[in-house]
């Protein structure tokens, strides 16, 4: 939905999913550097940074398709 | 805030780091921030109540779907696959698609070219006042009672993962509601909903990946299912023969007529807080898209529910129980299996957003009931009953402060919750007191020219108090459940799906029997109402990929390859 002079909704799930993104890739990134003591099961997947990337890339599509 | 802030019990789950806090604190603070953004917008009472009507069919679709997906289908059908099997995903499949797509393909016409506000609306104008305001205040009972299972549930997530006290969970979420649909209206909610969609996709979707990346892979997590449950949970039709040979102790006669024909019917069809979504479509065809885009969502939801449930009897080492041995023992219950798989799974920054979906999931449907009860309240309790010629300022402002009341009287209800064993059967218990009549009565109205206002109030009324009547009675004589679920050997779904089964096909008996005793309504009263009597516009110049018939179909072929290849 994207009336004259409104945001979409879509612009604000972009935001959602570049903010979301970007902090679970940098959290990913900092335990590839400094690895938890006590990890997940399938650490080794790094699922965070992967993860993260995926929806950053996502999120920072939508803003820039939908943007106002 | 300080107060609010002691409540917090140091003992939890899982340790949220910073990077977690502050998705969370990032969610809550973008709901707040769309809710006043949305406020300069909801100005009359089209607008607050229904958003204008000039949504499209994938926002209407995905708002629809969304508002479902809340505590039921997060954590409560986890912790039903977990108990059940795979046999929960009959509430997907069977108890959702096929009714989703006859609303959209049959009834969503009578709902939207009768512009009606609301379903006690439409019951107004093909029944009269009578019929409008029993169902109104029953949906109103129902909704605020959903609303309080949606608080339990967030409370609940909250509990076992962060270690919140119940009651300041139930406050901040509470209020959160309060204020973006309060201030927004319906465009608030949907606007969120659509949010709340793509973040629990976003941060469900892993836990159901690694486990099965953890357990080697479907047939291993089969094996591992069988061994650690039994070979009953992975079948979804083959143990349904008989009542005592499948985990949930159901006839596949209680799932295809209970559920499939009548509970999900009544729910997708009828249920306002859904209906409400689509009656916010900007045309016909949107609105007719709406339900087939969302059962085309649906079908997958299983993936991130019912596949983690599955997952958390092969992988979980300690065994779940149920909400009442868990209080008593201190261990973990049926409902916490997503939030076990999200501890096991998800590190920094992947709890965050886990735990950020489970709220969503939560809100959802929580601001789904809250703004749906407005509306009711508003239209057809309000300005029906009290104040007839409310103008369309005083409608807006009763819908803001029965936003606010309707929070309030279900964190009340929130409470009930924790004295019933099962968060879903007590849910399949209040749908089929009011849901499955209400269905006899819209679909007779929509369908049967000669169905008059005595029947369809009678029906109605016979029906409800049929489906209450026969919970008490089990209640008190744990015998009869040989009687109203056919077997001893029924469980509570089980005796839910009877007795919505009975109860409907009691409202409809009455309804004809009454119709047929009394005088029709003239046809000139029925135009836009009733199969018939109504001009229903073509689609036959639209291409066939543009009609909604052919996207049915397609989900429809899915669907039923679906149970095939997990029967």
């Amino acid at each position: 939905m994207h009336s004259e002079g409104s945001i979409s909704i879509w612009f604000f799930i972009g935001i959602s999913l570049l903010g979301n993104g970007l902090l679970i890739l940098g959290a990913g990134l900092y335990q590839l550097v400094h690895p938890p003591a006590e990890p997940v099961v399938l650490f080794s997947l790094h699922a965070n940074v992967w993860w993260g990337a995926v929806l950053a890339v996502a999120g920072a599509a939508y803003c820039y398709h939908f943007r106002p | 805030m300080n107060r609010l802030l002691s409540l917090a019990v140091p003992t939890h789950l899982v340790h949220l780091a910073p990077v977690d806090a502050v998705i969370v604190v990032f969610y809550f603070a973008l709901v707040l921030v769309i809710g006043f953004y949305l406020k300069r917008r909801a100005n009359t009472s089209e607008d607050y109540f229904l958003a204008g009507r000039e949504m499209t069919a994938w926002i209407a679709g995905l708002s629809f779907l969304s508002a479902n997906l809340g505590a039921l289908e997060l954590m409560g059908w986890a912790g039903a696959a977990y108990q059940y099997g795979i046999l929960a995903a009959h509430w997907y499949w069977i108890g959702a698609i096929p009714a989703m797509l006859f609303l959209g393909l049959v009834m969503m016409p009578f709902y939207y070219i009768s512009k009606t506000h609301s379903v006690p609306g439409y019951l107004k104008l093909r029944y009269g006042e009578s019929s409008r305001v029993l169902s109104a205040i029953s949906f109103a009972f129902m909704t605020v009672l959903m609303s309080g299972i949606n608080m339990y549930s967030m409370a609940l997530v909250m509990k076992v993962v962060l270690g919140w006290d119940i009651n300041f969970s139930i406050l901040i979420s509470s209020i959160t509601v309060a204020v973006y649909v309060g201030l927004g209206g319906l465009r608030s909610a949907i606007f969120n909903e659509v949010l709340q969609f793509v973040l629990i996709w976003a941060g469900a979707l892993l836990i159901p990946i690694l486990g099965l990346i953890e357990a080697g892979g479907w047939s291993n997590l089969r094996l591992q299912i069988e061994r650690n449950a039994s070979t009953e949970y992975t079948h979804l039709w083959g143990t349904l023969g008989s009542f005592n040979s499948n985990p949930m102790g159901i006839h596949w006669t209680g799932i295809v007529f209970g559920l499939g024909a009548i509970i999900s019917f009544g729910y997708w069809t009828t249920d306002f807080l859904v209906v409400q979504r689509v009656l916010s479509a900007k045309d016909l065809r949107a609105a007719k898209m709406a339900p087939v885009i969302g059962a085309a969502f649906k079908m997958f939801v299983p993936f991130i529910v019912i596949l983690p449930g599955l997952i958390g009897i092969a992988v979980l080492p300690m065994k779940l129980v149920g909400e009442g041995v868990a209080v008593a023992s201190g261990g973990h219950s049926y409902n916490e299996v997503l939030p076990l798989l999200l501890a096991r799974y998800c590190g920094p920054g992947l709890l965050g957003l886990g735990v950020t979906a489970l709220m969503a999931g939560f809100m959802s449907g929580m601001a789904g009931n809250v703004s749906a009860f407005s509306t009711v309240w508003t239209y057809d309790i309000y300005k029906a009953l009290f104040h007839k010629n409310a103008n369309d300022q005083q409608l807006v402002r009763m819908g803001r402060w029965s936003t606010i009341g309707g929070v309030a009287i279900s964190i009340g209800t929130a409470y009930l919750v924790i004295h019933f064993l099962s968060i879903m059967d007590y849910v399949q218990a209040l749908f089929s007191f009011f849901i499955a009549p209400l269905f006899g009565t819209v679909l007779l109205g929509m369908l049967w020219k000669r169905a008059t206002a005595a029947g369809g109030f009678w029906g109605l009324l016979a029906g409800t108090v049929s489906s209450i009547a026969m919970w008490a009675w089990v209640k008190v004589d744990p015998s009869a459940l040989r009687y109203v679920a056919l077997s001893p050997y029924a469980r509570d779904m089980a005796e839910n799906m009877y007795r919505a089964l009975w109860s409907w096909i009691l409202c409809v008996i009455v309804t004809v029997v009454v119709s047929l005793l009394t005088a029709p309504k003239p046809a000139s009263e029925l135009k836009g109402l009733v199969y018939g009597e109504t001009e229903i516009p073509s689609e036959g110049e639209l291409p066939f990929y543009h009609r909604p018939v052919f996207w049915a179909g397609a989900v429809a072929v899915v669907f039923i390859l679906l149970n095939i290849l997990f029967w």
